[in-house]
């Protein structure tokens, strides 16, 4: 894996992001500069990680979308490389036009710190073969916009084509509104676009990757990610 | 040349912070609000005197930037 964390001024998570990069596929990874025009030669990764990118004047990620750095991101996906963005680094990738939508926000007003629940939807995706198809994982959410929305018409073809990877869940794995502790429409927690191959989510799996912090459960992404890059290389 | 862009969210967009607003406006006793939605107000310098020229480029500033037009429309006046 040669994986390349992306760095906007107001970010805070690229470390928690670097060191789960190294500790599950054993390589360190490239930490970019927003103002940088091109990715390091080889990356087959890049992470946009979380935090409040330009202190989300504007809107959450509009800022931080606009940046060089992020062209060089577009044609890596045009490319069909491998794009996993989390909290800030989901918004960034909405309003980037990598992916559809845009996280609001979260419909209690609230800015909400805690552990939830999570179905996996799908197993056949490089981002999530190192789980079951209906597993249901604990992860911490971070945000007070994770409110997912989009008009009706993306919202069924995102389903209609399977493009939602998980979704908030009760521990049994049911979808119930009392779940979907920031209102994201269907309970959306993560999408993928129509190719496959960018990511987008709103709960931080990178820290929970070591049993000292209580759960792995966040581990499965990024080793089903490091097996995945294996495999292509 | 001084210009406003202002930026709405789309009608039929769940707005939290209006809806905030708008209770807040009910607990001071202020009677007779039925809604609010809450917007942002640009109010930007152009160079140049060219009133069609300062509206393409505000055009231009708020599909670009200033307004998620997934989410919000906006409003481009050249004031002079």
């Amino acid at each position: 894996m040669k994986a390349a964390v992306l760095v906007f001024p107001g970010i805070n998570r690229e470390r928690d992001m670097a060191r789960t990069l190294k500790l599950t596929s054993g390589h360190e990874p490239a930490m970019v500069w927003h103002a940088e025009h091109e990715l390091p030669a080889g990356t087959d990764l890049v992470v946009v990680p979380g935090g409040f990118s330009y202190g989300d004047y504007l809107r959450c990620g509009a800022i931080a979308a606009r940046s060089p750095v992020m062209d060089a991101v577009r044609k890596f996906a045009a490319g069909g490389g491998l794009v996993l963005g989390v909290c800030n680094g989901f918004q960034i990738l909405c309003e980037s036009g990598l992916l559809p939508g845009v996280l609001m926000r979260n419909e209690n007003l609230r800015f909400i710190c805690r552990d939830v629940f999570l179905k996996v939807e799908r197993s056949d995706t490089p981002f999530t073969r190192g789980y079951n198809a209906g597993q249901v994982i604990r992860v911490p959410v971070a945000h007070g916009e994770g409110n997912y929305i989009a008009d009706g018409e993306t919202i069924a073809r995102l389903e209609g084509e399977g493009r939602v990877i998980f979704r908030y869940s009760s521990p049994d794995g049911m979808i119930d509104p009392d779940w979907n502790h920031n209102g994201a429409i269907n309970a959306i927690a993560g999408i993928v676009n129509d190719r496959g191959n960018v990511l987008g989510m709103m709960p931080h799996p990178e820290n929970h990757v070591e049993a000292e912090i209580g759960s792995t459960d966040g581990r499965g992404l990024f080793a089903g990610l490091a097996e995945a890059l294996k495999k292509a290389a | 040349m001084k210009a406003r862009v202002t930026v709405t969210l789309k009608s039929g967009v769940l707005d939290p912070q209006g809806k905030a607003i708008e209770g807040a406006l009910r607990s001071l006793g202020i009677q007779g609000v039925a809604s609010v939605r809450q917007g942002k107000v640009f109010d930007i310098e152009i160079e140049g005197g060219d009133p069609k020229k300062a509206e393409a480029l505000l055009n231009e500033a708020a599909d670009k930037l200033l307004a998620n037009t997934v989410i919000e429309n906006y409003r481009v006046e050249v004031i002079g």
